[in-house]
Parts: structure tokens; C-alpha cells; sequence
């Protein structure tokens, strides 16, 4: 060992002279402070600035032109007595609970159809991601005219069909704009999760299923039994981040609806848009945009904490 | 309890045939062996009585009912997965109580039951574990098990001890066969290594492309081997075959063939009679090779050069070169020989195997 050192002292003096900049980055934590600088950067510019100027705006009294001035928590307080703000609060919540709803249980029961084996599984599966891959606002137009009063394939077919006589006013009707737009939601959502699902299937060793086969399980119970409790860490994570965009869902309502009709379909971003930049009060709807968020922790912060339980057990 | 019979049993997937005509009778309490190298339809014809896989055409019948149709729950039985297929998010507990908590059994008896089980495999300490925490040969116990608890009338074993190091799979097989022999269940097994087949098997079935080429007792099979594949099968190190012509002369058969010159017994003759002028296989097992002596006569030894010398301890392997051919001869540990040394080696008459040299039946 003795001798190794000295010869290892020796190679190292006599190694050339280096310059400056090579004698700090041989320093470790310098070393990784370069490393991680690039994304420091990069967060700090586009994360923690924007959101840090949203808490300043929230606070202040800013309008579009007029930089404004401190007026602590005067706009969360004027939010509690804002009707439409309530009712924003109020649809986010139906819009985000429904559709999570839905978007789990249809996303689940595709997932387990394709994880069978059939012909065409591959053109299928590549399938099913459409509504996922096409623009939100692109499938969100169609979906427009398909609820379009006068053009509405959907009161076409159900006109002919005879189940109804007179035309639905889907968007219009302050009653069916929020259904109308909950399952447009629903219909882009489902194949996120029946991909997010599916791949976890995939991760459930088949075997398992057929040795509770052979143990004397129905398909319900090994589906409730074995399949289920394996898949539950991933359906968290998928939940979790379906909730999360769902809650702050913007350009579904916005091109469906634009939040109307007389707020019936007006979410938190939406509201947040129409006070900040259709009516220039930058403070107020940064104040609304910034009430989403002890929500999103709170639910971000369960979740989490249940992945990491159902993980331990 | 009960046996099992397979008739005529076909499989065929997408175009492959992997089982073909499969016809079988496994008697109550007996304990078969399916063996054979991978694709030879072994493991589906097991998972066929399992249930898990669906039947082209044939029938099989558990106990006197044909379960063709039945689903694997109905059909009486338990299956020790090659991967152990451990429920990963359940105790060993739990694990060993789902078979009978999803057919209803009552609470007490099911503990008594996952008691006795998990008393016979000594994993009584490890019931409230989880599978990953467990060993490789705790696993297979627990798989073990959990088919032990449910008291079927069939177990079937899917290579059940592929996935264990050596030793452990030795003490595993002893273990089985102790199970086998206290329970006294039907018991059909799938292997792809000849020596577990050898001692767990009350009786053997080699397979082979999806075709049974043998069943019979495990001696059976070693000194009766009915075609050239079931010869070179079963036996460790594995039988040497040299291809060899049968000749007359000096009013006797001889098997001739480059450095090979041997005289045949009268017995071997008379049944070689007909093959005169044409090839046939030749097969000689290891074990049935050794050195020469002064004693042995020039009609019943060869000679051959040695290659590669391998050193068991119980004996010693010889890999040597015969004219064009390599054999193997397994030899005392107390011979002598260096590489390249010319070796005369004597052999047993009553021990030679001859093939048809088409067919490959035993002749």
C-alpha cells in the first residue's frame, strides 16, 4: 500500500501544470455545480421566474399597461366573493372527478381488451393513440361541429334513429355544455390511459393469472385478486398525472365553449384567462391562476405518498 | 386422486404441430416424467391436462371424466410453475391459502391445511414473508405448497427446478420424491434434464418433435432404448454412435467400419442378419468401454487414440478418437493415460446397441 502511494504522489507532481479551470473542475462539487448549471438555468428561467412573477402579480393591483402596485391578499379576498370564481371552482372539481372517473374505467377496460392476443393487436393499439396524437385544438374543432346544433352528426344520427325530434343545442344549453365537454375530455383521455395501463399489464407476469386459474379463480376474482393490486402503482402515477391536467384543463373549453354558455363550463384556467387577458386584470387572474394550486399540491401529496405506501407493502 | 389418460392429443399452433397423436395412461399414485429437449411439445401436452392451453383434437381424461372443455379450476388440479408464478403482493400465508380461500374453504381449515404444508417443507418460519424476500429453493417451496394445500387430484410440475443452482436443485428433487411418496398424488412432470427424469420418474416418457419415442421404466429406458434419439438421450455422458457395416466372414457377422472391426455375439447376429452388406448405427455406451487387457480378444476391442482427458474423481473420461470417429469411454479412476496415447479399448457383446441406419429404430 506504501509503496503504491509514493508511486501514485510521484506520477501525480509530476503530471504537467494545469491551468485554472481544469485545477476547479477536478473539485467534485464545482465539478457538479457545471453539471447541474445548464438545468438550474433552464428551470429558474422558465419554472421558478414565471411562477415567482405570478405570485408578485397575484399580490399586486397590475393591469394590462399599468404595472400596479402591493396590495396583499385583496384579490384572494375578492375571489371569495366572486360568484363566477365559485362556480369555476365548483365545475373544475365535477369536470375533473367525472372524467377521472370515466377516463380510469374505460381506459382500464381497453387496456385489459388489448392485452389479449388477437389478430391486428399491433394496428389496433397504434389506433387507440389517435385522439391522443391529433392537436387538442384540431379533434377539439371537430368535436365542435359535431355538436354543432344545425350540423351535429350526432343529432343527425340521433334524429334518425328516432330517439329524438327536435334538435339538442349540446354547447349551447348551459345543462349539456359541461356533459358535452366532459366527454370530449373523456374521449381524449382514454387512450392515455389504456397505453399507461396496458404497459403496466404488460410488466403482470402471465403466469400469475393462470396459476390462479388453477388455484380456482373466476376472471372477476383474478382480475380483483391478482391483476388489480399489481397494476394499482401504476394506475397512481397515471391518475395522478391525469388529474393534474385535467384540473387545469384550458383549450378543450376554451375552443368548445370559451367557458359559456353564462359560465356554465367555466373552469379555474379559463376564468383565469378571461380575467387576465380578456379583461386586462393581469393581478386577478394570476390570483385565480395561483388558487388551483394548494388544490393540485394537496392532491399531488396524497398520491404521492400512496405510490410510496402501496411501493413499501 | 385419480389417473389421468391422454388420447390421441394433438396441438397445433398457427401451422406448427407441436404435439402429435399423443396417446398415454398414467395410473393412479404414479409419479411420469415428460422429458425431452425444448419444442419437443413436452411442456405444452402439460399445459393441455392443465387446461391453460386448448386442445386441437384428442381427449384427456382426469379421474373418468374428459375435462377438454372444463376450465384449469374445474379440473381438480395444482401446477408448480417453472418461475414459481408466487403472488408477488401476498404473504407466503396468503399465498399458500388463495387455492382454497377462492374454493370456499373455511377459515380454520385453511390454516390448518397451510400448517401441515408448510410443516412437510420446513417454511413454517417464513409464513408471513413476502416472495421477494424469500430464497430461490424458499420460493419453490412455497410454490410446492401451495399446490400440496389444495390435496388435487393431479399435480403437474412445469421444470420446477430449472431455475435453482445445482446443489439445490439435488436437494429439491430428493424433496419432491419424498412428497410424492407421503402423498401418494398423480404427479406429472415436465423436464428437459434426463437425470432428474432418471430418479424422480416412476416411469419415463422421452418426447421428441412433438412425438412420444418411449415410455417405460427409467432402467427400462437406459438398457432397452427403443430408437437411436431415446439412446442418446438418456445416459450421462451420452451414447456413442459410430456407423457401421455388417459384414460375413469367417462364418460370422462382424460391424465393420474404419478402425472398428467387431465380432458379433450369436444373439446380436441372428437379429443383424438381415442388415448384411448395409450401414447401420452402432451404439456403445461409455460406461460399457474399457481399457484392454492381454485377456481380451482382438474380435471385441478397437483401438484409439487419446484426446481429452477428463477426471472425475469416480471415474475418468476419456475422450478418444476412433478412425474417423470420437467416443467416449468412461474408465476406471485408477487408468492411466496421457493425451495422445494409443489406447486399446475392449468392449461388453451383450452391451452393443444397432439402429437401422433410416428408421433409427433399435434393431
Amino acid at each position: 500500500m506504501a509503496a503504491e502511494s509514493v508511486v501514485a504522489a510521484k506520477s501525480y507532481t509530476a503530471a504537467p501544470r494545469r491551468g485554472a479551470v481544469t485545477r476547479v473542475l477536478e473539485n467534485e462539487r464545482w465539478f457538479a455545480f457545471f453539471l447541474l448549471l445548464p438545468t438550474a438555468v433552464l428551470l429558474g428561467l422558465f419554472m421558478a421566474y414565471p411562477f415567482i412573477k405570478g405570485v408578485m402579480l397575484a399580490l399586486s393591483d397590475a393591469k394590462v399597461g399599468v404595472p400596479g402596485s402591493f396590495v396583499g391578499l385583496q384579490n384572494f379576498t375578492a375571489l371569495l366573493n366572486d360568484s363566477i370564481f365559485r362556480t369555476a371552482v365548483w365545475n373544475t372539481i365535477v369536470y375533473t372527478a367525472v372524467t377521472t372517473v370515466f377516463k380510469l374505467a374505460l381506459g382500464l377496460w381497453l387496456a385489459l381488451l388489448l392485452n389479449r392476443h388477437f389478430r391486428g393487436k399491433a394496428v389496433t393499439r397504434a389506433f387507440v393513440l389517435l385522439p391522443f396524437i391529433i392537436p387538442t385544438v384540431l379533434s377539439t374543432f371537430a368535436w365542435k361541429w359535431m355538436f354543432d346544433p344545425t350540423f351535429s352528426v350526432i343529432n343527425w344520427t340521433l334524429f334518425h334513429l328516432g330517439i329524438i325530434r327536435t334538435r339538442i343545442n349540446w354547447l349551447s344549453d348551459p345543462g349539456l355544455a359541461l356533459i358535452s365537454v366532459i366527454i370530449v375530455n373523456i374521449w381524449r383521455g382514454v387512450p392515455f390511459y389504456a397505453i399507461s395501463l396496458l404497459a403496466g399489464l404488460q410488466t403482470v407476469n402471465p403466469e400469475l393469472a393462470e396459476a390462479a386459474a388453477i388455484d380456482g379463480a373466476r376472471p372477476w376474482q383474478r382480475f380483483r385478486y391478482i391483476t388489480w393490486p399489481l397494476l394499482l402503482p401504476v394506475t397512481m402515477v397515471v391518475v395522478l398525472f391525469s388529474v393534474i391536467q385535467t384540473f387545469a384543463d384550458f383549450q378543450l373549453v376554451y375552443v368548445l365553449t370559451g367557458g359559456g354558455p353564462a359560465n356554465a363550463t367555466q373552469l379555474f384556467a379559463t376564468y383565469a384567462y378571461q380575467i387576465g387577458v380578456g379583461t386586462g386584470l393581469l393581478g386577478q387572474g394570476a390570483a385565480i391562476s395561483l388558487a388551483m394550486f394548494p388544490v393540485l399540491l394537496v392532491v399531488v401529496v396524497v398520491q404521492l405518498l400512496y405510490i410510496r405506501r402501496v411501493e413499501i407493502h | 386422486m385419480a389417473r389421468v389418460i391422454i388420447r390421441s392429443l394433438n396441438k397445433k399452433f398457427d401451422g406448427v404441430h407441436a404435439v402429435k397423436d399423443v396417446n398415454l395412461e398414467i395410473h393412479d399414485k404414479e409419479f411420469v416424467v415428460l422429458v425431452g429437449p425444448s419444442g419437443c411439445g413436452k411442456t405444452t401436452t402439460l399445459r393441455m391436462v392443465a387446461g391453460l392451453e386448448s386442445i386441437t383434437s384428442g381427449e384427456i381424461l382426469i379421474g373418468d371424466r374428459v375435462v377438454n372443455e372444463l376450465p384449469p379450476m374445474d379440473r381438480d388440479i395444482a401446477m408448480v410453475f417453472q418461475n414459481y408464478a408466487l403472488y408477488p403482493h401476498m404473504s407466503v400465508y396468503d399465498n399458500m391459502a388463495f387455492g382454497l380461500k377462492m374454493r370456499g374453504f373455511d377459515r380454520i381449515e385453511i390454516a390448518n391445511r397451510v400448517q401441515v404444508a408448510a410443516e412437510i417443507l420446513g417454511i413454517q418460519e417464513q409464513l408471513q414473508r413476502k416472495p421477494r424476500q424469500l430464497s430461490g429453493g424458499q420460493r419453490q417451496r412455497v410454490a410446492l405448497g401451495r399446490a400440496i394445500v389444495r390435496h388435487p387430484q393431479v399435480f403437474l410440475f412445469d421444470e420446477p427446478l430449472s431455475n435453482l443452482d445445482a446443489k439445490l436443485r439435488i436437494q429439491m428433487r430428493v424433496e419432491i420424491k419424498k412428497i410424492h411418496v407421503r402423498l401418494g398424488t398423480t404427479a406429472i412432470y415436465v423436464t428437459h434434464d434426463q437425470v432428474e427424469a432418471m430418479t424422480l420418474g416412476d416411469r419415463v416418457v422421452v418426447m421428441k418433435d412433438g412425438v412420444v419415442q418411449q415410455v417405460g421404466e427409467p432402467l427400462e429406458l437406459y438398457n432397452e432404448p427403443a430408437n437411436r434419439f431415446v439412446a442418446g438421450f438418456i445416459g450421462s455422458p451420452a451414447m456413442n454412435f459410430a456407423t457401421v457395416e455388417v459384414a460375413n466372414a469367417d462364418g460370422a457377422l462382424w460391424a465393420r467400419h474404419e478402425g472398428i472391426r467387431i465380432k458379433l455375439p450369436a444373439r446380436i447376429a441372428d437379429r443383424l442378419r438381415r442388415y448384411l452388406g448395409e450401414k447401420v448405427t452402432l451404439g456403445i455406451r461409455p460406461e460399457d468401454l474399457r481399457v484392454a487387457s492381454s485377456s481380451d480378444t482382438a474380435d471385441l476391442s478397437f483401438d484409439s487414440v487419446v484426446e481429452v482427458i477428463e477426471k472425475l474423481g469416480s471415474e475418468i473420461l476419456l475422450d478418444v478418437k476412433v478412425g474417423p470417429n470420437t467416443m467416449v469411454a468412461a474408465v476406471e479412476p485408477t487408468v492411466k493415460a496421457k493425451i495422445h496415447d494409443r489406447l486399446r479399448l475392449a468392449l461388453d457383446p451383450d452391451r452393443l446397441y444397432f439402429f437401422d441406419g433410416t428408421s433409427q429404430a433399435a434393431i
